[in-house]
């Protein structure tokens, strides 16, 4: 793929002019808007945004307020995939009549977990099948963080939340992560990838690589939310950094079905002593606070066999183990 | 002018939908199947891999899909047309407000079919009738012409910049989706340019321009986003003036299409029937008309001053027109096949007594449920009804003012 | 925060309700209870701060080689402290 001729400098990076605009009302610290800003980065022409509802739609388009440079949709919680559908089925029929100028047109549907994981999973599932070109982000803060910290199908196992609290006799989140990126694989899609903000050109790299393919691309981006998961909102990039030194989200790419290790995780594949215990990343977030006592620092363990467990699956899918 | 020439075909109520969408020049159809709209999509199918029209054809997975669909690429430019019945519709409810507060002016034919539970595949109005508050026009046919004329008009009227509101035509399920009748069809040129193509009104975006409402990278707007109780009322109050000029609309491009196709249906919101000196009216939408006309014409042979309202459009609601068309009428039928449980009567009933309570004359009026579920009804039992409004004027009160028409019981 | 100007009518706005502001007309900087401080000796440019930033409040002055706080926008986080790698931002009480 040409992707990896492109430079992407850092100085690239910050000459480019935001598209996704200062004056968003997201929370201090707040890394899906680092995220919000880093894909838009990433665009390379004429491109229209969809959003599901979640936190960076209601923070970035308070009427008459809009962070967006580009042009972008909202309607509705559990339909990102299929705003895009429209969107692309449309710009492909108009450009045809001659309605509209005759060139290509990115499309970008975002949603967080929840638009993605649970309510948005179907719209996604379907858009996908039917072999839409565009590219899904999923800006995953691991709860639904815009209604109240709820737990959702990409909160992990122990973290607690509004609707899966730490109690006498429960432990928080009873089930692990389900695994979205995976399941988008098994969807034969032309690329599926993981990011996480702490690696920057990484991210920026595989939105455009998503732009780049013809049909269906899925990016799962990690995003840590300060106010959600109870950590200090100057280590929300950190936490991102922690995150894939842990192993408790590896990066990598799914192009045409060959999985591989991205330069992050791969370091890590190379060298295991490098791998961080899981307790490092737990440590520092209050929403697995309880862990650490002696009633439940049992369910560590158990974090750390599922993100071994995991880990080994996905060496064995990149063919390293 | 003298209308146009015109070709008769064989068609049920579905297939003159799907005949009228292939000849409007549409975008963008995305749809999922449910009966008894599926022949719709079935048949534009076969347009589509037939290559007679150049629309982008969605197969979504859901019908909230196949609306959220039409939505975003109707905001992209495109003329969008999906269609549902029943459960589907109702797993739209969400995005059909999303659509109206959009103003997005995306056609839909709706087979009108009962809503579970027990399920049910049958006709009645209930699943139209449960999204009359959802922001769009709606428009009930009578037969398969009215079917196959009112698409054609829909997309006119939805698309009027003083309008730009989605559109509803409502053909009964079964009774009209399913029922071959010979329907004229005019020739694709005179259809294509009756809807001409899609003009945008101008809105103000943030980067200071005027620029026409839709998804465009070279005039980047955005649209759906967050209003707060400072703004959000203003734009539901923007809706309802949209409805107020439809009504007008509504009558223009009735009768422009008139002009054109030789075919009126009253005013085009309102189709009256023997009511300029009626003494008992019956109050219906949709193919039931048939049925009543041809009680009325009995009656009117017997000397009985009968007369028919079928209201054509729903939404918005004539309340003038209907006040009208009724306060020189004695006693008053009106027939919903819906219910509104625990709202004493149907919504059709509320809605012509509320039209008539700023009459000084306001008849008696009776409310009769019937078909639900595909229940047939007969020409007796219109009869019948009749007959109460007789009994009603004799003795001057009434005495049921709810009936349920061919139920046990 | 920008002073609340009158709010209008419905006649007056767009339908549909397209925005009509960006929201860098929105200042969002008076949130901020500590504010990034900069010591441009020890700073690199290495603009990692700049790419971090959740707010788009540092900008890369290419004219001057050198970044630019946006106070204007900038809501406190430390973010942009806790990841330089020179240790040149300190988050001061405002």
């Amino acid at each position: 793929m040409q992707s990896e001729e492109w430079k992407f400098t850092a100085k690239d990076i910050a000459e480019k002019p935001d598209l996704f605009m200062s004056g968003h009302r997201a929370c201090a610290g707040c890394a899906p808007a680092a995220v919000m800003r880093l894909i838009l980065k990433a665009t390379r022409g004429p491109t229209i945004v969809t959003m599901a509802t979640g936190c960076m739609e209601v923070v970035s388009t308070i009427y008459p307020y809009t962070s967006w440079a580009v042009p972008w949709l909202h309607t509705a919680f559990e339909n990102a995939a299929a705003n895009a559908s429209g969107i692309e089925a449309a710009i492909k029929v108009l450009r045809k009549k001659g309605r509209i100028k005759d060139e290509h047109v990115d499309v970008i549907a975002i949603a967080g977990d929840g638009g993605t994981y649970d309510i948005g999973i179907q719209a996604l599932s379907g858009a996908v099948e039917r072999g839409h070109d565009f590219l899904f982000v999923l800006y995953d803060n691991e709860a639904y963080m815009n209604t109240g910290i709820q737990r959702s199908g990409g909160t992990p196992l122990g973290a607690s939340t509004t609707t899966s609290p730490a109690g006498e006799v429960i432990p928080g989140k009873l089930e692990p992560k389900k695994p979205i990126a995976d399941i988008m694989v098994a969807h034969e899609i032309p690329y599926v990838a993981t990011a996480s903000p702490y690696y920057w050109r990484d991210l920026i790299i595989k939105v455009r690589k998503g732009l780049e393919v013809e049909g269906p691309a899925f990016l799962h981006v990690f995003a840590p939310c300060p106010r959600g998961w109870r950590s200090d909102p100057s280590k929300s990039i950190e936490l991102s950094r922690l995150a894939v030194e842990t192993c408790v989200f590896p990066l990598w790419e799914c192009i045409n079905g060959e999985y591989q290790l991205s330069a992050p995780s791969k370091v890590i594949a190379m060298a295991p002593q490098k791998k961080k215990p899981v307790k490092e990343y737990l440590a520092v977030q209050g929403r697995f606070r309880h862990l650490f006592t002696p009633k439940y620092e049992k369910l560590i363990d158990e974090i750390q066999r599922i993100t071994d467990m995991r880990w080994q699956k996905l060496l064995k899918k990149c063919g390293i183990a | 002018m003298k209308s146009v020439e015109q070709k008769v075909l064989a068609l049920n109520g579905d297939e003159a939908v799907a005949y009228a969408v292939k000849q409007c020049d549409v975008d963008v159809v995305a749809a999922y199947p449910i009966t008894p709209q599926t022949i719709i999509v079935e048949r534009f199918s076969e347009y589509v891999a037939n290559g007679e029209v150049e629309t982008a054809f969605v197969c979504t997975e859901s019908e909230h899909s196949a609306l959220t669909a039409c939505l975003a690429a109707s905001l992209t430019g495109a003329r969008a047309f999906t269609a549902s019945a029943s459960a589907g519709l109702a797993l739209m409810h969400e995005m059909l407000f999303v659509t109206s507060g959009c103003r997005a002016p995306v056609v839909m034919a709706i087979a009108n079919r009962a809503l579970s539970a027990p399920i049910n595949i049958h006709g009645d109005q209930s699943d139209t009738m449960a999204q009359r508050d959802s922001g769009w026009i709606q428009i009930y046919a009578e037969n398969a012409q009215e079917v196959y004329d009112s698409v054609i008009q829909a997309f006119r009227i939805a698309e009027h910049p003083e309008v730009l509101l989605p559109a509803m035509v409502c053909l009964d399920g079964f009774q009209l989706s399913h029922s071959v009748e010979n329907v004229n069809v005019l020739p694709d040129d005179v259809v294509k340019k009756f809807v001409g193509v899609r003009q945008f009104p101008k809105v103000l975006t943030h980067e200071g321009k005027l620029a026409p409402l839709r998804l465009d990278p070279h005039n980047p707007m955005t649209l759906g986003p967050l209003a707060f109780p400072n703004y959000y009322f203003e734009f539901k109050r923007q809706q309802e003036e949209a409805m107020k000029k439809a009504l007008e609309v509504i009558r223009q491009v009735h009768n422009e299409y008139a002009e054109i196709s030789g075919r009126s249906y009253g005013d085009g919101l309102l189709d009256p029937y023997h009511l300029e000196d009626a003494e008992i009216a019956t109050v219906c939408l949709g193919s039931t008309a048939g049925t009543v006309k041809a009680v009325v014409d009995e009656l009117r042979s017997e000397g009985v001053k009968a007369g028919l309202l079928r209201i054509r459009a729903f939404r918005p609601l004539p309340v003038e027109g209907i006040r009208k068309a009724l306060e020189n009428v004695k006693a008053v039928a009106v027939m919903d096949r819906s219910m509104s449980f625990g709202g004493h009567g149907g919504a059709v009933f509320h809605e012509v007594r509320h039209a008539l309570y700023d009459s000084d004359k306001r008849p008696f009026i009776v409310n009769y449920i019937y078909g639900l579920g595909g229940r047939d009804t007969s020409p007796m039992q219109v009869r019948a009804i009749y007959k109460d409004l007789q009994e009603i004027v004799q003795k001057g009160h009434v005495e049921t003012p709810i009936k349920y028409v061919g139920l046990r019981e | 925060m920008t002073l609340k100007e009158k709010e209008k009518s419905w006649k007056e706005i767009s339908i549909a309700a397209v925005c009509w502001k960006p929201s860098t007309e929105f200042l969002t900087g008076d949130w901020k209870t500590y504010k990034p401080v900069r010591d441009p000796a020890k700073c690199t440019r290495c603009l990692l701060c700049v790419i971090f930033c959740p707010d788009g409040a540092i900008h890369w002055k290419a004219d001057r080689n050198d970044i630019e706080f946006d106070y204007n926008y900038c809501k406190g986080c430390g973010v942009c402290a806790n990841e330089c790698p020179v240790k040149a931002i300190e988050m001061k009480l405002e």
